[in-house]
């Protein structure tokens, strides 16, 4: 068996990694990894905005974030892909390739989640942090990007970590509308082949496994770091995430 | 694209006929599965409290393992993959009896063991050990410990990630469609093709399951309110 995924690997490395590319479209492992690298990159800008809007009392801004938080944590996201597949073509009035499609709605689907993670960072710092702020003399938004951002977002590294090996994950799905990333290259493999199902695809497992595992790894480690240097400042919770409970004293 | 006709989808009887096959499809591959991750979560948690590191490494491994590799190639794995390595009359049995569902629950229930395990022994590990030494000073044996002082406050520790995922595992169970199981999106693509009616579709699915996610976050937090101790911090 040992063989055979060596086998597997020396023939068809090139399409696992690139795809088609030269003589098609970019696909493979490289374009699981732009395409999460995208949608974190341009998710994490629109989710800046959609934590401050949940602050907001305005219900221009509240309603709509919290309509769209709350609709990408129920609804899954293959019905996002399947509506973002239909909507875009319909609103820009030209057919777009599925790399696109998937890329708006991890953007959309990444963005609501990593809007939470910016929100808990944010109310993880206390209310002290604005309140001094602003009794210093900042307004709202000084306070905002020069005092609460840069602490809310060093502390919360760690799980955009996370929710890039999410992002990472999520691309699969990019298999159902025919995206050609690593998932699609290996069902390629697999057509190809015919007689070793299993073989190749616990090749991709461990592929994916490899790689997200590193990251979750990695991300482990900033957080013990951060937790570590946040330790010797009193007031400030070393619970980064809002969900889990901070034991008790 | 035609003109937006909401209650026509609905009163066809052929399609409203394989949403709703396709919504109770959905029910049973949710509901299987959390069945079988919860079984499991709860015997990869008795697993780890036992000492030796034979056992820590192989939960370890089991959860890293689900966590790490996107449910839709554990999916594919299970479906493709293991699948071709059963026997060749448990493979008939399965293709005469639904048996993409029962790679769903399966490759689901497997994959969402590893988070509500996890769920599990951080509640576990937020009870603070004062408990345990009280119990045992009260003469609880281990087993007593654990039914009526740890485990109470474990889970109620426990509660709001375990929803979160209950969340995620009944929207995971969407993925089944790339195995070729008639659960909610499927239909919709099934009703879709025949109808060409695709907005009003994609709009009753996706506000079918907008209200049973919500519904499950509010029955956590009923669940949540009722858990917590008056007065406690």
């Amino acid at each position: 068996m040992l063989l055979d995924l060596v086998d597997i690997i020396r023939e068809n490395w090139l399409l696992l990694l690139i795809g088609q590319y030269p003589n098609g479209p970019l696909g493979g492992f490289a374009a699981t990894l732009i395409l999460s690298v995208l949608s974190i990159a341009l998710a994490f800008p629109l989710s800046v905005l959609i934590a401050f809007a949940r602050f907001s009392t305005n219900p221009l801004l509240l309603w709509p974030a919290t309509v769209l938080v709350y609709v990408a944590r129920g609804v899954p996201l293959l019905m996002l892909i399947l509506w973002v597949y239909f909507m875009v073509p319909l609103l820009i009035g030209a057919n777009v390739p599925g790399f696109v499609t998937m890329l708006v709605t991890l953007v959309i689907y990444e963005g609501a989640f990593l809007s939470e993670v910016v929100r808990g960072g944010i109310v993880a710092l206390g209310r002290g942090q604005v309140e001094t702020a602003r009794a210093l003399g900042h307004g709202y938004f000084g306070a905002m990007i020069h005092i609460i951002l840069p602490q809310a977002l060093y502390n919360v590294m760690p799980s955009i970590l996370s929710q890039f090996v999410s992002a990472i994950k999520e691309t699969t799905l990019g298999y159902v509308i025919n995206v050609p990333e690593l998932t699609f290259a290996a069902n390629q493999v697999n057509n190809q082949l015919l007689t070793k199902p299993f073989e190749v695809f616990f090749l991709l497992a461990i592929i994916y496994f490899l790689v997200c595992w590193t990251l979750t790894r990695a991300a482990l480690v900033l957080e013990r770091r951060i937790a570590h240097k946040r330790a010797g400042m009193p007031g400030v919770a070393l619970s980064l995430n809002p969900q889990m409970p901070v034991p008790e004293p | 694209m035609q003109d937006f006709d909401l209650v026509a989808v609905l009163t066809n009887p052929e399609f409203r006929a394989m949403l709703l096959g396709g919504l109770v499809m959905t029910f049973v591959v949710a509901v299987g599965s959390w069945c079988l991750a919860m079984g499991l979560a709860i015997t990869l948690l008795v697993v780890r409290l036992v000492p030796g590191r034979v056992t820590e490494w192989l939960v370890g491994t089991y959860v890293a393992y689900h966590r790490n590799v996107p449910t839709l190639v554990q999916l594919m794995l299970w479906y493709f993959g293991i699948s071709s390595l059963l026997p060749d009359g448990l493979q008939m049995f399965l293709t005469d009896n639904n048996g993409e569902a029962v790679f769903a629950i399966v490759a689901l229930g497997l994959c969402q063991a590893a988070y509500f395990s996890e769920d599990l022994r951080s509640g576990l590990r937020a009870v603070p050990p004062g408990q345990t030494e009280a119990a045992r000073a009260l003469g609880h044996g281990f087993i007593g410990t654990m039914r009526h002082v740890l485990m109470p406050q474990a889970l109620r520790n426990a509660l709001p990630s375990l929803i979160n995922h209950s969340v995620s595992l009944f929207k995971n169970s969407s993925l089944a469609m790339a195995i070729g199981v008639a659960e909610l999106t499927h239909a919709v693509k099934e009703v879709e093709n025949q109808s060409f009616q695709t907005f009003e579709i994609y709009l009753i699915a996706t506000i079918a399951y907008l209200v049973c996610s919500l519904a499950i976050m509010a029955v956590g937090a009923v669940l949540s309110r009722q858990a917590a101790i008056a007065g406690a911090r």
